[in-house]
């Protein structure tokens, strides 16, 4: 005889599921971030959250993105050299290496390993305060989560973040001018005439105004998915996971969205700006 | 009989997550000063409750009065001046990994911003002492505890505020004998020391008959009948051998019975 199991939801259902589900996060997500930006200038942060943050964030980061900034640098002289070389213009390089390591690889690269480095251990750490009711004590003591817990980290990332990416800037731009003079035999004296003559101040901001909003993407993303494991050592698991890979897609998305931002603001005004005033 | 509002009330109160009904229809008023222990079987939702008191979880249904207020209707502010009345003993104590045990025992006072670093230092000496810990464990940190200390520290953190109202999540769950005793005595030694109201979650029927003014058994809400009351007994500890209910003796006596029934399925090879 023919029993009747609960019936296995169709592709349209399925479909469904995961946009109702997408939804929630995103709504959630945005109140989240409301609320935390709430909390940030509601109260000052709580005594002796914020050092142990910076030191996390900041000190701690300073190895792995130096080594970061500098590989790429070094990297991207060993792959042109050999084509600019070809046509005459090794010197060239100078431009064309530091104001892709300033304005595009130097804050990408760094947010996305800061990414890895701070947004998973921060989701882990607040996923295992939450398994172990340690957040849920916070609340019975009379601080709110988002103020203890997710504030100095939200400052920590947008502030150092910016910072690290100058150091992994200059670390890219030092690796790269080694290999081009002191390998390949490139003219210093012309390698960083160029350099001077193409990298300007506003490339350096606008890597720095990136790495801000990479930073605050960070610790939002991982903050928010480690408050809101699962129980369980697979849940912490799977929130330390979450953090990084919607770290990273967030990163390489805001990274077009910036760009184009951030050129059209220079061509609108600082470029029009300058025409002004040389006319 | 007295017309004393009560302290703590829930009425109709029911709790779901996505995959499970955990409470339902849920009736309870507990008045100030009562020592009530809350018992029954793993699931049945006695932890879920106590968060509810606190409003560490919101009701799917229904509502929780505490001191004549609604727990929903007050703001964020007014919530957390609520729960500061509150001491709240977790299942694993729930201490701050990254804090010493005296920082532990500080944080709310710290947090309240009220008191100086030596008032603070007085009132945390005197609290580890009061639940029998050394000065010596003042410095340590959470995982270089035992069990029966991270209880006590815990307990210590949740006493710091002089709450009016002591809510102990499974205080003896996984502890020996002598240190569950020991965790009893205290438990009795904040009632005598202070006029607070505990409410205690514990399957232990030790800890019941030694600690319990009132008694109020769940029952898991799966193997309820529908519409039936998820509350099996609510009375004193005296009068739980003369219940009715066959459940009610199941529990207490700690009896599988039909039970061994769901582990028979599967036929040995």
């Amino acid at each position: 005889m023919a029993t009747a199991g609960p019936s296995k939801p169709g592709p349209i259902s399925s479909l469904g599921d995961v946009a109702i589900y997408a939804v929630s996060v995103l709504g959630d997500f945005a109140i989240f971030t409301l609320q935390t930006f709430g909390w940030m200038f509601r109260r000052r942060p709580a005594p002796g959250t914020l050092m142990p943050s910076f030191y996390l964030v900041g000190v701690r980061s300073v190895p792995v993105v130096a080594i970061t900034g500098m590989f790429i640098g070094m990297v991207m002289a060993v792959q042109m050299f050999n084509q600019f070389n070809k046509m005459g213009m090794a010197t060239r390089l100078g431009s064309i290496i530091n104001i892709t390591i300033v304005r595009e690889l130097g804050p990408v690269l760094a947010a996305t390993m800061l990414a890895g480095r701070i947004g998973s251990a921060m989701a882990a750490e607040l996923a295992t305060m939450r398994v172990t009711e340690q957040v849920d004590a916070l609340s019975c003591l009379g601080a709110h989560p988002l103020h203890y817990l997710v504030v100095p980290r939200l400052l920590a990332c947008g502030l150092l973040i910016p910072l690290l990416t100058v150091m992994a800037d200059f670390m890219g731009i030092m690796g790269g001018a080694f290999i081009c003079t002191r390998l390949f035999g490139v003219e210093a004296h012309y390698y960083w005439a160029h350099t001077e003559y193409f990298v300007t101040m506003w490339d350096v901001s606008m890597g720095m105004i990136k790495a801000f909003f990479f930073g605050v993407s960070i610790a939002l993303i991982s903050c928010h998915r480690g408050l809101n494991s699962r129980p369980g050592a697979e849940g912490v698991g799977r929130s330390a996971t979450e953090a990084f890979v919607a770290s990273f897609v967030v990163i390489l998305i805001l990274d077009f969205f910036l760009a184009i931002l951030l050129i059209t603001l220079y061509d609108r005004f600082i470029l029009q700006g300058m025409a002004r005033s040389f006319f | 009989m007295t017309n004393t509002p009560p302290l703590i009330s829930f009425q109709k109160l029911g709790m779901e997550f996505p995959q499970q009904r955990v409470l339902e229809g849920i009736n309870l008023d507990i008045a100030r000063g009562q020592t009530v222990v809350i018992v029954g079987e793993s699931g049945c939702g006695k932890t879920v409750l106590l968060k509810l008191m606190i409003a560490l979880l919101r009701p799917t249904t229904g509502s929780v009065t505490f001191d004549g207020k609604s727990l929903a209707e007050l703001s964020d502010h007014d919530l957390t001046q609520q729960r500061l009345r509150f001491g709240f003993l977790f299942q694993g104590a729930a201490l701050f990994d990254s804090l010493t045990v005296f920082d532990n025992v500080a944080f709310g006072l710290r947090e309240q911003r009220r008191l100086n670093e030596a008032q603070v230092r007085d009132i945390v000496r005197q609290r580890l002492q009061e639940v029998g810990l050394p000065a010596a464990a003042e410095l340590k940190k959470p995982a270089e505890l035992s069990g029966g200390m991270k209880k006590r520290v815990g307990l210590a953190r949740a006493l710091a505020l002089n709450p009016e109202v002591m809510l102990y999540d499974e205080p003896t769950t996984g502890l020996d004998p002598i240190m569950t005793d020991v965790i009893n005595e205290l438990i009795l030694q904040v009632r005598q020391r202070n006029p607070v109201t505990s409410i205690v979650v514990t399957h232990e029927m030790k800890t019941v008959h030694k600690v319990a003014e009132r008694v109020v058994m769940l029952y898991p809400l799966a193997r309820l009948m529908p519409g039936a009351n998820q509350i099996l007994y609510d009375g004193p500890p005296s009068a739980l051998n003369q219940s009715s209910d066959p459940r009610v003796h199941q529990f207490i006596e700690g009896q599988a019975r039909e039970r061994l029934q769901d582990l028979a399925t599967v036929e040995p090879r």
